[in-house]
């Protein structure tokens, strides 16, 4: 049976983990191949990385973490953040990434998606959609949150996929840092909508949390950074909680 | 020595890595000579089974593959390539093994790609020699191999029984991604390097 997966986020400037990162037995937190490592250990089923660099250097800076990572890590892991171009994409697959995450770039030129799942599969291409309520509609924001977009979440997801988004990373503006929860409702409106898999994203604050989304949703998987990052879930724990209610987990 | 088919299908450095952690050697097959030099071969593949196809019969390698008599790993797509046709593209495959491979229904009500950690049920093969039953690899697929008692030798279900791995001969093939399955698949890797034929 395929197993649901947890999914540490981390965010990446000049090519170190940022965020204060709390694991006991780490040397360097800001390490990202040797957080990577750690998480794999934990039991982390996937790995996302998030560029939020605004340097020139952005670029080359990346790669070579990907490349350090890549060796190290044996399980799978996506890129996000600035990647605009089927150049910028390839780079980071034959630095050893799985999947690139595009969220503005497609809202800015949907073809982008398009031409990715020509040229590299539709696996390789996760469409990350932020979300947020607004006069009772969920819109697609861009920029964290700060900037509406004229899309309703539901048609853009619908298009995505359409385009040949492999995956969907959908996070809820309005749970995202609350720890109140994911966005139950939303995201199983989206996973009765469309064929491929979705990442639940936005609001991860206890153990419960992750129980829910997977019992009352249709998501594949579950995505959180500071629950994670500050040791407040380990990994080990809440499998094994989410085993004893009988979701499908990797242990 | 591992020979790794370089035919410019997706990207091999996920797998180079993963062989360098097991301290297993590689090199790469550009050339029929080329096989002469290993004592393994891997043929890696991701995306279009169809493209990939066609990239292989371009290096020239597809008969000299096809006489091989020592271990052949196909991987994903690589796996693909070793039956005998693909719904991908509709495309002729190497005809190693007498299996098709075909796009996923999700009439089924399952979503494609199929994406993530699936159990798969082995039968003992010293493929996955201390490997426990039921233990997951990373899947990534959208089309996927029928199941065939004579050729599995690992079963994965998703919406129906699928081959996770094939056997003939000193042919295999695995679905999953070995460089990708956690200690498992590096188990794999290693235990595939140890096969003699």
């Amino acid at each position: 049976m395929l197993s649901k997966r947890i999914i540490p986020c981390l965010d990446v400037k000049d090519g170190r983990t940022v965020k204060g990162v709390n694991f006991i037995d780490l040397k360097d937190a800001g390490d990202p191949v040797e957080l990577a490592w750690q998480y794999a250990q934990q039991g982390a089923d996937e790995l996302v990385f998030l560029d939020i660099t605004a340097t020139h250097e952005r670029r080359k800076t990346m790669i070579e973490m990907v490349k350090a990572v890549a060796k190290q890590l044996n399980i799978p892991f996506t890129i996000g953040g600035g990647i605009t171009t089927i150049q910028d994409a390839e780079a980071l697959l034959n630095a050893g990434a799985d999947k690139i995450s595009i969220n503005s770039a497609a809202v800015k030129n949907p073809s982008l998606i398009e031409e990715l799942a020509r040229a590299f599969g539709v696996q390789f291409v996760v469409v990350a959609v932020d979300t947020k309520l607004v006069e009772g509609k969920n819109m697609v924001h861009l920029n964290g949150g700060r900037l509406i977009t004229e899309l309703e979440t539901e048609d853009w997801i619908k298009r995505a996929e359409s385009l040949g988004a492999g995956e969907i990373l959908l996070t809820s503006m309005d749970h995202d840092g609350t720890k109140q929860g994911f966005d139950c409702g939303l995201l199983n409106a989206i996973t009765q909508m469309i064929n491929i898999p979705v990442i639940a994203s936005g609001g991860a604050g206890k153990v419960e949390h992750f129980t829910e989304v997977f019992e009352k949703t249709g998501v594949d998987a579950a995505l959180a950074a500071s629950v994670f990052h500050f040791g407040e879930i380990p990994i080990p724990m809440l499998k094994q909680k989410l085993k004893d209610h009988n979701i499908p987990v990797r242990l | 020595m591992i020979g790794i088919v370089n035919y410019g299908a997706g990207n091999i450095f996920s797998l180079t890595s993963a062989l360098e952690r097991q301290h297993l050697d590689y090199g790469m097959v550009n050339t029929e000579a080329d096989l002469d030099k290993y004592t393994h071969i891997i043929i890696p593949g991701v995306g279009h089974a169809g493209a990939a196809m066609a990239k292989l019969e371009h290096t020239g390698l597809v008969e000299p593959i096809r006489k091989l008599k020592k271990p052949v790993l196909g991987i994903c797509v690589g796996m693909q390539l070793l039956t005998d046709h693909s719904e991908e593209g509709d495309a002729e495959m190497m005809k190693i093994f007498p299996l098709n491979t075909r796009l996923f229904n999700k009439d089924q009500g399952i979503k494609i790609p199929h994406m993530g950690w699936n159990n798969i049920d082995h039968k003992n093969n010293p493929l996955f020699a201390g490997v426990e039953n039921l233990t997951q690899f990373y899947f990534v697929h959208s089309y996927f191999i029928e199941y065939n008692p004579t050729f599995d030798i690992a079963t994965a279900n998703y919406g129906m029984p699928f081959s996770a791995a094939i056997q003939k001969d000193n042919f295999y093939g695995v679905q999953f991604h070995p460089e990708k399955s956690g200690i498992a698949g590096e188990l794999l890797l290693k235990n595939f390097s140890n096969l003699k034929y």
